[in-house]
């Protein structure tokens, strides 16, 4: 069996896949990747279906140890280096590593999550239906705590199967406004508070993690209706404004329900850029409609599909290959039920 | 109930969820037709839905926009409304053992007191309601419960408590509730059960579920330790009962 052994990994290291689905009706969130974009990007270089499990990490690096088998693995996400027994491998670049070789990811120098996708995947028990870690409630991942060294992740590939992958082009990134859609508690707040909201900088602070974060800047003012709601169901990039008029985004391993008004929406294609924001990040928001956003998500994902159709067997740069193309890279790439 | 039925509101979530609101307050009425609204969208089996979430008042729909017609999504849910069925959700009755008051309930007394009733008293009033679940939310298997005996509605605590254990058995406002695990807390807690109500790996992982009722079966501490074994190994402790 070839196993990925953990030998040293930061703590916020976990597995992390497509996320759950599901189960919000019984009080567990989905979790999944914090940028699903890069762990679909991983994966489909690694060989992998979209919504793979991965490995996420956030901030700090990794080694792992490739035991009993080769491995092929392949890293997307935040700006970090990939090393082979201290070789650095090009970016976006899947590879082979043999046994008893060092996988090293670096720390990001830019952004926050990577993911190091392996060709076939860990061959892993999940919980109701996933292996996403929920780190609060220790549901997913490994008895339900982050990855630590010597954790052995078995993979359900003896031996990588087809060439190594490249992508032969590079993703753009996007540094405009959050774009939100208002609602679903838009009504909870005066038109000064609305329009505080969309004119201001409001700034990333030091309490963001993958459930959520927390931002400052001017107070948003709600209306005569107060803050408190009956609780409701929390959407994915919930911006919530509690009594101090800051405002909150919830994201992956948010809380299902919740009592605070939740003045607008994130878009979801904006979420993995979200994600990939540090603290200290100076933020607006854009305010779409909602068909305008969905005509975002649209092109945003015919953009990520044209990217995906870009992969190429690497060292063959240049070269479109038939077979690749048949392999069926991009189906189900947005697919929450992978 | 000849009260005419709020509008149905439709509150936009973004561009992946929408919440289809049918009313402000903590109604058992509203949550049925919640629950019923739940039950028809799930049998309809639509392109790109991903899941629904159930909560009080409204139903919040999540879904693939690029596979997901809001438009007909929204068209149907109209003409949906007004036919539901509320009586078509048979909720269970479930028992669930309290140890009550102690280490157990770190609050009963003084709640008690702030009401001006005894500790027994009170553990009477609160063990003496059929609550009606109408939401598992915010963490796995919290079970939000109405039916509070009103006499004893209180306010939440002006400081909440950093961590409470699993298990707590509290009341806030109006509203009861059965905590599916430790966290923090502005609840008071007047009792504990060994009750899980999500267990993950256990055959159902979850117990409780909307429209389902509860009844609380106050219980020596001596029995806490028997019980809170059963429920490690797996057993659901809490029991169905006929309503």
């Amino acid at each position: 069996m070839t196993e990925l052994v953990v030998a040293s990994a930061g703590p916020l290291t976990a597995l992390q896949d497509a996320g759950r689905f599901g189960w919000q009706r019984y009080g567990v969130g989905p979790s999944g990747a914090m940028d699903r974009l890069a762990l679909a990007l991983a994966n489909v270089l690694a060989g992998n279906p979209p919504g793979a499990v991965a490995i996420e990490l956030a901030l700090a690096g990794a080694r792992l140890v490739v035991e009993g088998g080769a491995a092929r693995v392949a890293l997307a996400g935040a700006t970090a280096t990939l090393k082979i027994d201290g070789r650095p491998a090009p970016p976006l670049t899947s590879v082979t590593v043999q046994p008893g070789q060092t996988v090293e990811v670096g720390a990001a120098a830019e952004g926050i999550y990577t993911y190091l996708a392996v060709a076939g995947s860990f061959a892993l028990a999940p919980t109701l239906g996933s292996l996403s870690l929920h780190h609060r409630t220790a549901i997913g991942g490994i008895d339900g705590r982050p990855l630590r060294a010597g954790d052995r992740l078995p993979l359900n590939l003896a031996e990588p199967n087809g060439p190594d992958l490249m992508l032969s082009t590079v993703p753009k990134p996007d540094r405009g406004p959050i774009r939100v859609v208002l609602g679903p508690q838009d009504d909870y707040f005066s038109q000064t508070g609305l329009e505080t909201f969309l004119s201001s900088t409001y700034t990333i602070s030091e309490q963001a993690d993958r459930m959520g974060m927390r931002l400052s800047g001017p107070k948003i003012e709600h209306g005569p209706k107060g803050y408190n709601i009956v609780s409701d169901g929390i959407p994915s990039g919930a911006i919530q404004v509690p009594g101090n008029g800051q405002p909150l985004i919830l994201l992956a391993d948010r809380q299902t329900t919740g009592g605070y008004p939740k003045i607008a929406t994130v878009i979801s294609w904006d979420l993995p850029r979200l994600a990939q924001s540090r603290p200290g990040t100076a933020l607006r928001f854009q305010r779409v409609d909602r068909a305008e956003a969905v005509r975002i998500a649209r092109a945003t994902d015919e953009a990520f599909r044209t990217l995906i159709a870009s992969i190429r067997p690497a060292g063959l740069s240049g070269l479109a290959s038939g077979d690749l193309l048949s392999l069926n890279l991009v189906d189900g790439v947005v697919d929450a039920k992978e | 109930m000849s009260e005419p039925h709020p509008p149905l509101r439709f509150l936009a979530c973004g561009d992946a969820a929408v919440t289809v609101e049918f009313g402000s307050e903590i109604d058992p009425a509203i949550n049925a037709r919640v629950l019923a609204l739940d039950a028809a969208v799930n049998a309809d089996e639509l392109p790109g839905l991903i899941e629904t979430v159930p909560t009080y008042r409204s139903l919040m729909v999540q879904f693939d926009p690029l596979v997901f017609d809001y438009e007909a999504f929204e068209a149907r849910v109209r003409a949906l409304v007004p036919g539901l069925k509320t009586d078509a959700v048979a909720g269970r009755r479930w028992k669930v053992p309290v140890v009550y008051g102690g280490e157990f309930g770190i609050d009963l007394d003084a709640t008690a007191a702030r009401h001006g009733l005894t500790p027994a008293e009170l553990i009477d009033k609160h063990a003496g309601a059929v609550y009606r679940v109408y939401m598992i939310g915010f963490m796995p298997g919290f079970t939000y419960l109405g039916g509070l005996d009103p006499s004893i509605a209180t306010p939440r605590r002006v400081d909440p408590r950093p961590m409470t254990p699993a298990g707590c058995i509290s009341i806030g406002g109006i509203q009861a509730l059965i905590a599916g695990q430790a966290m923090p807390s502005g609840w008071h807690i007047l009792g504990r059960t060994p009750v899980r109500t999500f267990m993950a790996g256990r055959e159902p992982a979850f117990l409780t579920a909307p429209g389902d009722e509860v009844v609380f079966e106050p219980t020596d501490a001596s029995r806490w330790e028997a019980l809170e074994k059963a429920a490690a190994a797996g057993e659901p402790v809490a029991e169905l009962v006929q309503p």
